[in-house]
């Protein structure tokens, strides 16, 4: 009987604990930030996909440290931590399996549909959002659902 | 008698004893959660899907540039939704110390502590309510999407319909969330918990908070950041 319900101090944790988590989720979220910033307008396409790479692993970071800490999940018994845990990591297989047949579904319409194909080399313009002020917000609003319309046509 | 013979010759569930330790509702809080974030996973894979089967896709910095009160024309990419980040990790840590006010029966530190998560949570509403607001000023909606690929060509309405359709999935559990908050409050004021002699209830609120935030730490990730 090493635990009891409903008893506080086995629970672990604390303010100060929670004084460190949320000094770690905010440090994480300025890095997540800084990536974020550093990526823009850059031109290197590998670099790019690393920091997106790195963005996504402090993404699982602060998720554990929320489930973990906040949500106390690290303090719980291991019989529930496993319950909680385990069908999750089916995930893992829906991540992957969708993933890569979005990939593959891109890859054969790029390969046998050729107005797909083109479509994504025809620059276009860009489109006029005029002023963001609330008179011409309106207008505004009333021609780009005639364009949506005229797109939907296609 | 029979219950104490059970006790003993069943390891695993012998019915007399909690197995994980837990109350019902917070085990039964647990499996809610675990199916939503199903349901939420099962939305994000499916952007991710359509993502990748598509050759092109609108730049976020382009698109979310936008911050309250700012001049016209005015670029700054990330900076809006940095702040509503925040808001939900603060209001997160303040429900924490709810939760933690409880286990120490202060009522006080509880109420003080509901009432800034409760306060955090109706600020990230109304951040996001000045986004949709902006972002359908500018043309963005559920079938319409004003907005170019990063590299110039046409877009679909893919990009908004997801966008919509997922922030506005998670502001809804934003918004359930302050509603359950408020009822917690509420009932904290009635001293409903002090009766019942825990503050378990809190607990189990706390947890459906911290989901939502979690939840966010995703959809942030995955449409403004990624």
């Amino acid at each position: 009987m090493s635990h009891s319900v409903g008893h506080e101090e086995t629970h672990g944790g604390g303010t100060s604990e929670i004084k460190k988590v949320t000094i770690i989720l905010s440090v994480l979220t300025i890095i997540e930030l800084a990536l974020g910033f550093w990526m823009i307008g850059m031109e290197n396409k590998g670099l790019v996909l690393a920091i997106k790479g790195a963005i996504i692993i402090l993404m699982l970071a602060k998720a554990f440290y929320i489930v973990g800490y906040f949500m106390h999940l690290k303090h719980e018994i291991k019989n529930l931590i496993m319950t909680i845990v385990v069908p999750l990591a089916l995930f893992i297989w829906f991540i992957i399996a969708f993933l890569a047949d979005g990939n593959s579904f891109r890859n054969l319409r790029n390969t046998y549909d050729p107005y797909f194909k083109e479509q994504s080399t025809i620059k276009v313009e860009k489109k006029e959002h005029g002023s963001h002020g609330a008179a011409a917000g309106a207008h505004a609003d009333t021609t780009h659902k005639s364009e949506g319309a005229v797109e939907n046509k296609h | 008698m029979a219950t104490t013979t059970t006790a003993t010759t069943t390891k695993l569930w012998g019915g007399g004893k909690s197995p994980f330790n837990v109350e019902y509702g917070k085990l039964m809080m647990w499996y809610f959660l675990m199916s939503d974030a199903f349901t939420f996973g099962a939305f994000l894979i499916s952007y991710g899907t359509i993502r990748f089967s598509t050759n092109g896709w609108p730049d976020p910095n382009e698109v979310f540039k936008s911050f309250p009160f700012a001049p016209e024309g005015m670029n700054a990419p990330l900076v809006f939704v940095s702040i509503m980040t925040f808001i939900l990790i603060i209001s997160s840590v303040t429900m924490v110390l709810a939760v933690h006010a409880g286990h120490n029966m202060d009522k006080k530190g509880v109420v003080k502590n509901l009432i800034w998560t409760i306060i955090g949570g109706l600020a990230f509403l109304g951040c996001q309510a000045w986004e949709w607001t902006h972002l359908h000023h500018e043309g963005a909606w559920w079938g319409s999407n004003p907005f170019l690929n990063a590299d110039g060509t046409a877009s679909s309405t893919n990009f908004t319909n997801y966008f919509f359709t997922i922030t506005g999935f998670h502001g809804f559990h934003v918004f359930s969330g302050v509603i359950i908050n408020i009822v917690m409050l509420i009932m904290t004021l009635m001293d409903k918990f002090e009766q019942r002699g825990h503050y378990l209830m809190i607990e189990k609120a706390g947890l459906y908070w911290h989901f939502v935030d979690l939840v966010w730490v995703f959809v942030f990730t995955c449409f403004y950041l990624v």
